[in-house]
């Protein structure tokens, strides 16, 4: 359905957690550049999916998987997952910004890498393309602790971004905030998406057709619908997934 | 206009009736609540209380000997000029050695068992073993050292015999208040450093560490502090009663305070009682410097820790 590069691949990829299995089977594309949503009622996989992506299921003890998900033509799941890491990006559901100031956030993670860069540029820069900039320039060396739940999120984005990653992944970035905060991180991806290539895991429906281009709807560890979000949402081609976009079930 | 407020009042009269009604269905849940809050009071300020009455005692008793001579003398048969010098340097050599070699391990043992962890039944063995080890008494570990370090390892009756011997005695206090304190850095701080690409140490030693520090201090506080009041370990590894003279290294012989409080109580004449009692407010008074350092040290690192 697509001719776009493809950057993240999963092929046939299987999740296990002990004896439960979570993930079946998964073949899914992700496109460089684009916003591709994963939607689908609790428990379904999708935030389990998306923490392979970039190996922090490594830190569940019985968590196993078979299968393999590409990214430059490299299995993932045979990389260090430490360099994963830094090429892939992650914010999580609850804003959490280290108890330090805001500079010493972003810093953070090029520092530990070595990344020689002119720190003030990086701090000035990432927190520009979160859309903080603004709010916080004049008192970046605050504890990040200080900012509202917003904002924090907003620096977690721009504290992923500042390790100048290829893909984000967010596993619902605005499920703890309010709807004021939820359209300023809205907009936020839609400008990212100009450079980043973003996984979005979330809830809510409206959110998904809002902001990607691509929707996967998952039920019960498997991809039911993977399609253009103008099209998933206006003329799905399985039942399953009209039901659970009409609200007739989830 | 008038029915309005003739319905009002009815309400409200239901209103009363239905609390009447509750406190008559649960007559003793608020008298409970009462008593509780009033044991739980009377129990908070008796203990304030006994305190506050052994402090006046000591006060009272001691403070006519208190003074720079007293500081700077060495133990004497004549009371007039009888000092606690040899033991306020004991002790704090003492501590000082002690804190050196028990802090580092403790936390480094603790953070290893906490982060890496020892897997499996290994791994619960040696949790339970290192609870069990902070209620051993403490002449146990008296007796431990004089085998190990002054008999085995032949520091003698050095300095340094009796600050592993506290070491060991105080490392589970530490252990423990450490592994809490590890424990209380929330999981989402390690995420978010671990989705940076971060390595375990790196996640340990910048995130970890800084976030528990005041509750390791805290711990490392409340071990130094028995230490200082420790005696029974210290006389059996032979720490002497009688001493003139101020120790130069860890390898010298030594006595602490406890020790020589404990000698002057024991002697029958009552000027030697005040003696101690003079001996004991010095020794609070040191113990609440040391605190009062810690104290001010945790308040600067947290801060440090936030920007």
């Amino acid at each position: 359905m697509n001719q776009e590069n493809i950057v993240l691949k999963t092929k046939d990829f299987n999740i296990f957690y002990g004896e439960k299995q979570a993930i079946f089977n998964m073949n899914l594309d992700i496109c460089e550049k684009k916003v591709t949503a994963i939607i689908g009622p609790s428990g379904c996989g999708k935030s389990t999916l998306l923490r392979s992506f970039n190996r922090m299921n490594d830190f569940v003890p019985s968590f196993n998987c078979n299968g393999a998900i590409e990214f430059e033509k490299k299995n993932i799941l045979k990389l260090d997952p430490m360099e994963v890491r830094t090429r892939i990006g992650m914010v999580f559901q609850k804003p959490n910004p280290f108890p330090k100031s805001i500079y010493n956030n972003i810093i953070w993670g090029p520092k530990i890498h070595g990344h020689k860069v002119n720190y003030d540029e990086l701090v000035e820069d990432s927190l520009k393309k979160a859309a903080l900039w603004d709010e916080v320039k004049d008192r970046l060396n605050e504890s990040a602790l200080e900012l509202s739940g917003g904002q924090q999120q907003r620096l977690c984005i721009a504290r992923t971004i500042a390790m100048k990653p290829e893909v984000i992944l967010m596993d619902e970035p605005c499920s703890a905030l309010d709807p004021k905060s939820t359209i300023k991180i809205e907009d936020l991806i839609d400008d990212l998406k100009n450079d980043y290539t973003i996984v979005i895991v979330t809830h809510n429906m409206q959110q998904a057709a809002r902001v990607s281009d691509y929707t996967a709807f998952f039920y019960e560890g498997e991809l039911i619908e993977f399609d253009y979000t103008d099209k998933l949402f206006t003329k799905p081609s399985n039942k399953q997934t009209e039901d659970y976009i009409t609200g007739r079930f989830g | 206009m008038m029915k309005e407020k003739t319905e009002i009042l009815i309400n409200s009269n239901q209103i009363e009736k239905k609390e009447k009604s509750f406190a008559t269905i649960h007559p003793g849940r608020r008298r409970a609540e009462k008593a509780f809050k009033w044991i739980s009071r009377i129990m908070t300020w008796s203990t304030v209380f006994i305190l506050l009455v052994l402090l006046y005692h000591l006060g009272k008793e001691g403070w006519e000997y208190i003074d720079w001579q007293f500081l700077d003398s060495y133990p004497s048969r004549k009371v007039a000029k009888a000092g606690i010098k040899a033991g306020l340097w004991g002790t704090v050599w003492l501590i000082i050695t002690t804190a050196v070699i028990t802090i580092p391990i403790g936390v480094a043992s603790a953070l290893f068992l906490e982060e890496y962890g020892v897997k499996g039944k290994i791994g619960k063995l040696i949790e339970i073993n290192v609870s069990n080890l902070a209620g051993v008494p403490s002449i146990v570990y008296g007796l431990l050292g004089l085998a190990v370090f002054v008999r085995w390892f032949n520091f003698e009756r050095s300095i340094l015999s009796g600050a592993l011997t506290l070491g060991l005695l105080i490392m589970p206090v530490i252990i423990v208040a450490t592994r809490e304190a590890v424990k209380a850095v929330p999981d989402s701080i390690r995420f978010g450093a671990y989705a940076l690409g971060a390595h375990k140490w790196q996640v340990v030693f910048y995130h970890v560490l800084p976030v528990a520090l005041p509750g390791i201090i805290t711990g490392v506080i409340l071990a130094l502090s028995r230490a200082i009041g420790e005696t029974a370990p210290l006389i059996i590894i032979g720490a002497l009663a009688y001493v003139s003279f101020v120790p130069e290294s860890v390898m010298d012989e030594f006595t602490v305070m406890p020790i020589q409080i404990y000698n002057w109580a024991s002697r029958p004449q009552e000027e030697f009682h005040q003696l101690a009692a003079s001996g004991i407010v010095a020794l609070l008074a040191l113990m609440l410097t040391l605190n009062f350092i810690a104290v001010f040290i945790r308040i600067k690192t947290t801060k440090r820790n936030i920007q």
